[in-house]
């Protein structure tokens, strides 16, 4: 049995991973120093949602991928000339903040509204993707509230993978403890999966996707809806970064014998 | 000081974990009242364990349905729970169970979650929480005027709580399930062979390996199956858990021959775990701060590198050998094999 899946991933965009990155005190709360100077990327394990999404909807005849997007037009704009070049997806875009300093049930209440208001959207065969959690706020708990206020209670945190079964039930693998992952069988759609790392690498730039989906996303950009997005009841106390830097006693020119017993010798002592 | 709720779940055996019992240390630590809230198929000897902890009361929510770490009887059983304890604060242990429902169960309370944080304190009655953010890149310590306000305790940051067993009088709690609540099914658990296993998150240390170990070396080859048998022969003896740089796992989601037994899950660092361990010995790791945050939480750090000037290392270790790691780690296992 094959189902035509409507999959809508969430995911938004946080500073490049290799940026140098300092808080500062913004009017209304903390805020990173020239965030929006920062070069930005999608948020790596909503990356791995959309790449996933875009495997499953290709085996899956009538699907359809939706990637909804929360962030700053501009940037938003620049991340998805990438982006739009990896898998097709159709753009819904909405106008706010993407730092890590916001609240992810305000943030959930924006997608879930966009998600709400996308045409023809059959909850019967909905999939709700997205990171299970992000590389800014890094809560793990947006795709939760998201699924709630969709009313969607089937939901996997943590997902490595997915395989559907000839009944069209869904084989799901998450993450726990110790190296393990928990083997869940969901009967049907509609579910949420926040997904870890996956199975599939970052797919090949390819540029008539790319032209295709441009063509959707631009016009998307400029309809985008402004979502407030705040961090209303919170006292940020202080906001700082560790103190990293340790003494490094260098040890060089010295024969790999005597290292190593160095080190068993620290490996060993309680 | 407002009433606080230790929302814990059994593990199979019917024990509480230690991560459990360290929410309950820090529960204890703010000084004022709690209740504990238990979720399992039963609770009793789990709460037995624990009755001479001071909680006011014990709230417990049973049943086959409960065994199974799942989201909708899960999230049931923890509303439940915290809406009979009538809490302002909830404080629950951040497991991979009680990680997927806390945020849903706090939206279906009116109230806010925190996840991740690794400290909770309180002054003047007022409770604050620490949690990073941008990837272990920056802490941030925080208060809340929303209630009830749900934290989800990271493991391995309190102390757990000890003291005597008894018997405690649980408190049932109802919870009516759907259908709907049993539309999925836990199945089992897929895990490595027990000798194969290399992540080991109780393991006193965490060795980390780089994608050096798979690049050309001074003799102009690879040398991957010496790699393989160096870092298993290493782990074995020591019982170390298995950590790696993001680069490495990558090459071989890419498919290129790589270490075989490295997966995603060994993913340390920005996009991976932060594992905590009281010692740490990266070898063949390069790049900058970001890549780094995988050591946040590792006291003794010490890294093996060719390169002296290593991001991973200055700064980072307390001590850095400049040297062949290869050449290092024969003579480690053998020196081990020795002792033994």
């Amino acid at each position: 049995m094959s189902t035509a899946y409507q999959i809508v991933v969430c995911g938004s965009l946080v500073p490049d991973p290799l940026q140098t990155l300092e808080p500062v005190a913004g009017p209304s709360g903390p805020a990173l120093k020239n965030e929006m100077m920062l070069p930005a990327v999608l948020d790596p394990w909503a990356g791995h949602a959309l790449f996933e999404a875009a495997h499953l909807a290709k085996s899956a005849p009538g699907s359809k991928v939706w990637l909804v997007s929360l962030g700053p037009k501009a940037k938003l704009q620049q991340v998805m000339m990438t982006v739009a070049q990896k898998v097709p997806f159709e753009l819904v875009a909405l106008d706010g903040p993407a730092g890590g300093f916001t609240e992810a049930a305000d943030v959930a209440a924006a997608l879930a509204d966009a998600i709400n208001a996308i045409p023809g959207l059959d909850k019967s065969r909905l999939l709700v993707f997205g990171g299970w959690e992000s590389a800014s706020r890094g809560a793990g708990a947006t795709m939760q509230i998201v699924g709630e206020r969709l009313g969607v209670t089937n939901q996997f945190q943590g997902v490595d993978k997915l395989t559907v079964a000839a009944d069209g039930s869904l084989e799901i693998l998450e993450r726990i403890e110790g190296g393990k992952h928990q083997v869940s069988k969901c009967a049907a759609p509609p579910a949420v999966l926040g997904w870890a790392t996956g199975n599939l690498p970052e797919p090949p730039n390819n540029p008539q996707v790319g032209m295709m989906n441009m063509r959707v996303v631009m016009p998307a950009l400029q309809r985008a809806k402004p979502a407030k997005v705040a961090a209303e009841g919170v006292k940020f106390a202080s906001v700082t970064l560790p103190k990293q830097q340790r003494d490094t006693k260098i040890v060089k020119d010295v024969p790999a014998e005597e290292i190593a017993r160095e080190l068993v010798a620290w490996i060993t002592k309680d | 000081m407002e009433t606080i709720l230790v929302l814990a779940h059994t593990e199979a055996d019917g024990s509480l974990a230690k991560a459990a019992l360290e929410a309950l240390g820090a529960a204890k630590s703010l000084g004022g009242a709690f209740v504990v809230g238990l979720v399992g198929e039963n609770v009793q000897a789990a709460a037995n364990n624990i009755a001479s902890c001071g909680a006011a009361k014990f709230l417990g929510v049973t049943g086959a349905e409960f065994s199974q770490a799942r989201y909708t009887t899960d999230a049931a059983a923890a509303e439940a729970v915290c809406k009979a304890a009538g809490a302002a604060i909830v404080i629950a242990p951040a497991t991979s169970r009680w990680n997927r429902v806390l945020a849903g169960v706090a939206h279906r309370l009116g109230g806010r979650t925190d996840t991740h944080v690794t400290a909770v304190s309180a002054a003047d009655g007022v409770v604050s929480v620490n949690r990073w953010y941008y990837r272990q890149r920056m802490e941030a310590v925080l208060q809340r005027t929303q209630r009830p306000w749900v934290i989800a305790l990271e493991a391995g940051c309190c102390e757990a709580w000890k003291g005597s067993a008894g018997s405690a009088a649980v408190e049932a709690v109802a919870v009516t399930l759907t259908d709907a609540c049993k539309q999925t099914t836990v199945t089992g658990v897929r895990a490595p062979a027990a000798d194969q296993q290399t992540i080991r998150p109780d393991a006193k240390l965490l060795l980390v390996a780089g994608a050096g170990w798979t690049k050309t070396q001074p003799d102009g080859k690879t040398h991957t199956p010496e790699a393989e048998k160096l870092i298993l022969d290493f782990l074995r003896q020591t019982q170390a858990s298995l950590g790696s740089s993001k680069s490495l796992v990558d090459l071989s989601g890419e498919g290129q021959a790589v270490l075989t037994f490295m997966t995603h899950l060994h993913q340390i660092g920005q996009t991976g775990s932060t594992p905590r361990h009281p010692k740490g010995l990266s070898t063949c790791c390069h790049g900058e701060e970001p890549h780094t945050v995988g050591w946040r939480f590792i006291n003794e750090r010490r890294a093996i590198d060719l390169n002296p000037n290593c991001g991973w290392a200055r700064g980072k270790a307390d001590v850095l050998y400049v040297a062949d790691a290869f050449a290092v780690m024969a003579k480690v296992n053998e020196l081990l094999a020795t002792a033994k």
